[in-house]
């Protein structure tokens, strides 16, 4: 065991995959021999070579079209997709193809893909760099979508998006590549898809959320606490499917939700959990449930203020958290 | 401002009963809408409100009895902007200044659900939330003090059992109704009381073979009583002095013979009656009966169900009683009831003995009005008509 960065861990998974299992390759804009833009793949075309590494055109659709029919040959590829914002190009073949392979073939065909891609704000990527599009994909049946918030959960989730027999998007969040890092068990280490954690107990509020926001949450949830505000944070890791009973079980625990993500508010995971939250734990509500999300706004701004204004951010989930609490 | 007052909920009725209040102060009032339970005679009545607007003051509160005409409530009306503005004034001009309304509290479900399953009064807490809105935690931190407070009680106080020994009940304005007139009339009227036995085997035998076809038929039950009632109702016509009336200016003796029904509820006893009984076969007694049980027992009896009864007929038997002693249901004279019909070895006329079905028929009369002479006659003539039914009859 030893402290990584968040980058090494998902780079960990990889070696540790490829070297387990000949028919894990990836695929990806510059992921051979520049090593990814963001370094994530340095160092597989060294060991592993060009045949399971292999540097694609530009063409996201081509990339996942390929990646999909070598799954469905029993490949395991694992695409990367350089930025999430370009993973529209290949809506078609995820939603159309991936997704509904097993289902269209009535369990005749699997499709054992994965697709990683880099997500979200704040590093001054403007309107093609920085998106959040976990909302675009969790409303279609037949794909998983995990956001990792640590170092070890994303090299054991990664792992388990490799093993699992069906298509997994795995977005990463790319403020946290060389900001997070933590202890992550060496060798095989898998974290199951579906499953929340509780990254903190209390029992004024419940702070439900993902991605770098754990992190954001956390830091504010100490300071709350010299104030005597305690707060539930809930670290869902997989978008789709839900933990269902562990966001009742957090909701219930103290009846007041705060549910926060970077992605734009209407239409977001927020609404799916706090519809799910009203339908199952309405008697134990104390308050109103609430959400604190990015703006509807199309695009995250390139002008540092602007981006300011547009990115969530521990004074504006602690103020949420503060209203949440006195209420 | 609009005044509610006692109705006058009957033709002898001077007073009433507040049961439940079904409006809150503050609460909005539709025109025709029920505001408060009224209990008089045994039989509960809904006051509706005859103004559309908000309820401001409740004048009467639950319990107390009071007389016709007298206030209960005011009902703030609510009209048409273009009309409203002189109403107020006037309403201003006239009464003391209204007091501004009390916010009603609102509760989160988690502290309503909370609240209502450890029978919390939230009334008695006060709220740490925002603008002192009671939270969920407010709820579990009263809990915690009432346990412990449980907990520290406990090696204080002696095991005693006295404590548990009695349960105080609250008395239902229906419960009080049924004391107070059964204590008038246990104390105001001289009682007499008579019985006599009855040979009812062909009745039995009767009934036996009817009602299979009766309840195909009709779709109810045949059950005895309503042979006793018809019985009952024809020696009225003979004897009209039971279905009579002390006055001190004379004895009102009633044309029509219009029958109570003592009909048992877990918690009351009401006395529907059956009107114009004299002009209802066996067949039509029987539905009768049975309509106004029904709705004796669901609670949908209305003041007409419960009044202007002459003479009540009382079925002790359905509980297995053998003998009783009914107490008068005043203004009426006489009371009679039905006790259980029992197999018996009776003395037959040729001094044979035979098992015969035999019946108790239990009267009391008000003596005022009657002696034993006509109330024995009255019994013979009823237990003669029982012991001559035809066993071929249909019914």
């Amino acid at each position: 065991m030893a402290v990584k960065l968040f980058i090494d861990a998902i780079r960990d998974a990889l070696f540790h995959a490829m070297r387990e299992d000949e028919q894990v390759f990836v695929l990806g804009e510059d992921v051979g021999v520049r090593g990814g833009v963001f370094r994530v793949t340095q160092g597989l075309i060294e060991e592993f070579g060009e045949q399971r590494v292999m540097d694609t055109p530009l063409a996201e659709s081509g990339i996942v079209g390929v990646a999909i029919g070598a799954a469905a040959m029993g490949f395991k590829p694992v695409a990367e997709i350089q930025f999430v914002d370009f993973i529209l190009p290949a809506v078609n073949q995820i939603i159309s193809e991936a997704a509904k392979m097993r289902y269209r073939s009535n369990n005749d065909w699997t499709c054992p893909l994965v697709i990683r891609a880099p997500f979200g704000g704040g590093v001054h990527g403007a309107l093609y760099h920085s998106q959040s599009l976990e909302a675009l994909f969790y409303h279609v049946p037949g794909l998983k979508i995990v956001i990792p918030s640590t170092a070890a959960d994303a090299k054991g989730l990664l792992l388990a998006a490799i093993r699992d027999p069906d298509p997994v998007l795995f977005f990463e969040h790319k403020g946290m590549y060389r900001l997070i890092r933590d202890e992550v068990p060496d060798g095989e280490h898998i974290v199951p898809i579906g499953k929340a954690t509780l990254r903190k107990t209390g029992d004024d509020i419940t702070v439900i959320t993902y991605g770098l926001m754990v992190h954001y949450a956390l830091e504010v949830a100490t300071k709350l606490e010299q104030e005597g505000i305690h707060a539930h944070i809930l670290d869902l890791r997989t978008i789709a499917p839900l933990d269902r009973e562990a966001i009742i079980e957090a909701a219930r625990h103290t009846g007041k939700v705060l549910i926060v993500h970077e992605d734009n508010k209407t239409g977001g995971v927020g609404a799916e959990i706090a519809a799910m939250i009203a339908e199952e734990a309405l008697f134990d509500l104390d308050a109103p449930i609430m959400r604190l999300a990015g703006p509807d706004v199309p695009a995250m701004p390139y002008n540092a203020g602007m981006e300011k204004f547009y990115m969530l951010n521990p004074q504006k989930i602690e103020d949420a958290m503060r209203n949440l609490a006195r209420f | 401002m609009a005044e509610v007052r006692m109705p006058k909920l009957g033709e002898s009725v001077t007073e009433g009963t507040l049961g439940k209040w079904l409006k809150n102060v503050g609460d909005a009032v539709s025109k025709y809408e029920p505001l408060v339970e009224v209990v008089t005679d045994k039989v509960t009545a809904e006051i509706p409100s005859d103004e559309e607007g908000i309820l401001i003051e409740i004048a009467v509160a639950e319990g107390e009895t009071v007389r016709v005409g007298t206030v209960l409530a005011y009902i703030e009306q609510s009209r048409p902007a273009s009309e409203q503005q002189p109403v107020l004034v006037e309403s201003n001009q006239q009464h003391k200044a209204i007091e501004p309304l009390t916010t009603k509290q609102r509760y989160s479900p988690a502290v309503r659900y909370l609240a209502q399953k450890h029978a919390v009064d939230l009334q008695t807490l006060s709220g740490t939330g925002f603008a002192g809105r009671i939270t969920r935690k407010d709820v579990l931190a009263s809990l915690q003090t009432v346990n412990e407070q449980k907990e520290t009680d406990k090696p204080l106080l002696p095991p005693t059992e006295e404590k548990h020994d009695i349960q105080t009940i609250a008395i239902t304005p229906i419960r009080k109704t049924i004391a107070t007139r059964m204590t008038e009339s246990a104390r105001d009227v001289p009682h007499a009381w008579m019985m006599v036995e009855a040979d009812v085997t062909k009745l039995v035998k009767v009934r036996e073979r009817n009602k299979k076809s009766f309840k195909e038929r009709e779709g109810i039950d045949l059950t005895y009583f309503p042979f006793f009632m018809k019985v009952v109702v024809d020696a009225l016509k003979e004897y009209p002095m039971l279905n009579s009336t002390w006055t001190n200016d004379g004895i009102l003796v009633h044309q029509g013979i219009h029958l109570s029904v003592a009909v048992a509820t877990e918690d009351a006893l009401v006395v529907p009656v059956i009107h114009h009984a004299d002009r209802l076969s066996i067949s039509g007694l029987a539905h009768a009966l049975s309509a106004i049980a029904t709705r004796a027992k669901t609670g949908k009896l209305t003041l007409d169900d419960v009044s202007g009864g002459t003479f009540t007929i009382n079925n002790t038997g359905a509980f297995g009683s053998v003998l009783s002693k009914p107490i008068l249901n005043p203004p009426q004279a006489g009371i009679l009831s039905i006790e259980s019909i029992i197999k018996r070895p009776v003395v037959l006329a040729d001094d044979a003995i035979a098992i015969r079905s035999m019946v108790n028929l239990c009267i009391s009369i008000d003596h005022r009005v009657l002696d034993g002479l006509i109330t024995g006659r009255f019994m013979k003539l009823i237990k003669g008509k029982l012991e001559a039914f035809d066993v071929t009859m249909d019914v």
